[in-house]
């Protein structure tokens, strides 16, 4: 699973989960936000993530985690098993987006994914004046090594969740240094100057 | 009577008294004590030999039961009374290491079928001789009954964690399937849910050339005072070659010759890949039963979970109680790591609470028992963590955790 940059989201990921509830934590990294949900809220955490070095340091802290990814091992989940399923940075690199949403919206009550936004006014402008796929600080890798390889806006993000039939129940969209956005903002706006956005969904 | 060499006789002798009254503790059951067998029989009277490490603490709540292979034996951590080596696992279980006696007490007994002191086919039959062919076929199941049978007489309800690789990771799945309440933790190793077609035909290569050793006689040696030492050794090389991977035996042996510069254009052992499986092949029959190979071989064979469970490997586990961690090596072609992550979508699809790594290595299956760093790290992490879930308490000096 991919991380880029800083983690401000997790923070306000961390925000829409009740306590004690149960969390599923697709591409949970090192673990750094399952423990927190631990520790901080009671949450009896598992997670899913693809790197080997994420995996044996969450299973050395002692969480329940499996190697694997949102592609293929999501399948085997019971309908409603969560109450809520995180994808954190990770929907851009999945090979089908759109199944892993579903699977997201099956497995949990409710389904929480972050996601950078492509849709962000420096990704136009380098598109735009320079003519190259946008580079950014928190997305650095060039077009031919980047593990992103279905990148969406927040405009595009909402249209699928209508496609899906899921309701978005709070989205929330933060700037560059991870302070939240105006809520009353159109979506123009989010999408223009929203660098990370962050959905809480349900079917 | 054939007449034999004295080393032979000897080595032969010592491992029939292991077989009798082993070197390590053993519990023996009488006939008021039956073991029930998944054939249909019932065994009695019968004995299980076994050994343990560390303190049992005041509430019972920190024993470890470790499973070994196929050909392993109680003696995870202690010398062996044959080959007076080092115990298979002593880089996993002892003091401070990842299965840490200092703070877990640890049994590890003799499997049912073997021949280090647990009632199999070399043991005394009841009715006269040894058992030989007359012992029923056991199965995995059974030998977890056994182990069972032995917990109970320990005086232990709940095993604080059930561990093994290969063998003994089917036997850890067939614990936590079986006795979900008496497991707290589950890590089954480079293991699966069942034997694959590919595992079954290795056996029956390893059991054809035991059976065609004329020394072999229908499985009544012991009486004869014969051992079928070639095809059993054989049946070691076969099944020795799939424990390791092709990349390693490549970087360890490549083409090398044996001790000389040139082929000699005979049938000698010219490789050393050659030299190192007779050595495998001939060290093995010291210490292990031919018979022994033949029924603890046919209960991997028999393995296979999901049959048990109406076909659905999910059910084995629906909910099940036990935190599980399973473990799996990328180069490991006996076990392969789709073994374990189905049974990973099992649990998954039973709702249990599962851990799941795939440990990047290049030397194959045998990895569970060499050094590797990352499976010590993550079973220490494991078991530590679910040691602080059951409330056992961490040894007075805690190790370093790396």
């Amino acid at each position: 699973m991919t991380h880029n940059g800083s983690r401000f989201d997790l923070e306000v990921v961390a925000s829409l989960v009740a306590p004690g509830s149960r969390v599923l934590d697709v591409g949970c990294g090192d673990g750094e936000l399952m423990e927190r949900l631990a520790l901080d809220k009671g949450v009896d955490a598992r997670g899913i993530e693809l790197s080997q070095t994420g995996v044996n340091e969450c299973v050395a802290r002692g969480l329940s985690v499996i190697q694997g990814d949102a592609d293929a091992d999501l399948d085997a989940y019971l309908d409603e098993s969560f109450d809520y399923v995180i994808l954190s940075q990770t929907l851009q690199a999945t090979r089908d987006p759109k199944t892993v949403l579903q699977n997201l919206l099956r497995i949990g009550s409710y389904a929480i994914v972050s996601f950078p936004n492509f849709g962000h006014w420096r990704m136009r402008m380098q598109l735009l004046f320079q003519g190259r796929m946008p580079i950014t600080p928190h997305l650095p890798e060039p077009w031919y090594a980047t593990p992103n390889i279905h990148f969406c806006t927040i405009r595009d993000f909402v249209s699928l969740c209508e496609e899906l039939d899921a309701t978005v129940q709070e989205a929330i969209a933060l700037n560059a240094t991870g302070g939240r956005m105006p809520i009353r903002a159109p979506w123009w706006f989010w999408n223009m100057f929203g660098q990370q956005a962050v959905f809480l969904l349900h079917r | 009577m054939t007449h034999h060499p004295d080393h032979e006789d000897a080595v032969s002798q010592a491992r029939l008294r292991e077989v009798d009254s082993p070197s390590s503790p053993v519990e023996r059951f009488g006939v008021d004590e039956p073991l029930v067998l998944d054939a249909g029989r019932t065994l009695a009277p019968w004995q299980i030999a076994y050994e343990t490490y560390g303190e049992l603490n005041a509430d019972r709540s920190n024993a470890i039961l470790v499973c070994h292979a196929l050909t392993g034996d109680q003696y995870a951590a202690s010398t062996h009374p044959i080959t007076g080596k080092p115990g298979w696992w002593s880089l996993m279980v002892g003091p401070g290491r990842p299965v840490d006696t200092d703070r877990f007490f640890v049994i590890c007994a003799n499997v049912l079928g073997g021949c280090a002191g647990t009632t199999g086919p070399a043991s005394r039959d009841p009715e006269g001789g040894r058992y030989g062919l007359k012992l029923p076929v056991v199965t995995i199941a059974d030998m977890v009954r056994a182990q069972a049978m032995l917990i109970d007489r320990l005086g232990i309800d709940t095993l604080f964690a059930v561990v093994g690789g290969s063998m003994g990771g089917m036997q850890v799945l067939e614990w936590a399937a079986s006795y979900p309440e008496r497991v707290f933790a589950a890590v089954p190793i480079a293991a699966g849910a069942r034997h694959s077609s590919q595992n079954i035909a290795f056996h029956e290569v390893g059991r054809q050339a035991i059976m065609a050793d004329p020394n072999w006689r229908g499985g009544r040696y012991l009486e004869e005072g014969l051992i079928p030492k070639k095809g059993l050794s054989v049946a070691r090389m076969a099944a020795h070659i799939t424990y390791v991977s092709e990349e390693a035996l490549h970087s360890k042996f490549g083409r090398a010759l044996q001790d000389r510069d040139q082929i000699t254009f005979g049938f000698d052992a010219d490789f050393q890949i050659e030299s190192y499986l007779r050595h495998q092949g001939s060290t093995f029959v010291d210490r292990f039963d031919a018979n022994s190979y033949l029924y603890v071989t046919r209960a991997m064979d028999y393995f296979d979970l999901a049959i048990d469970h109406r076909g659905v490997l999910a059910n084995a586990f629906r909910r099940s109680p036990t935190r599980f961690c399973v473990i799996s090596f990328t180069s490991d072609w006996l076990f392969p790591t789709k073994e374990s992550r189905n049974v990973v979508h099992a649990l998954n699809a039973a709702g249990a609470n599962v851990s799941f790594v795939e440990i990047e290595t290049d030397r194959g299956h045998d990895s569970f028992l060499l050094n590797e760093p990352e499976l010590f790290r993550v079973t220490r992490g494991f078991l530590t963590g679910a040691a602080h879930v059951r409330g056992i308490e961490p040894p007075a000096a805690d190790p370093d955790a790396e």
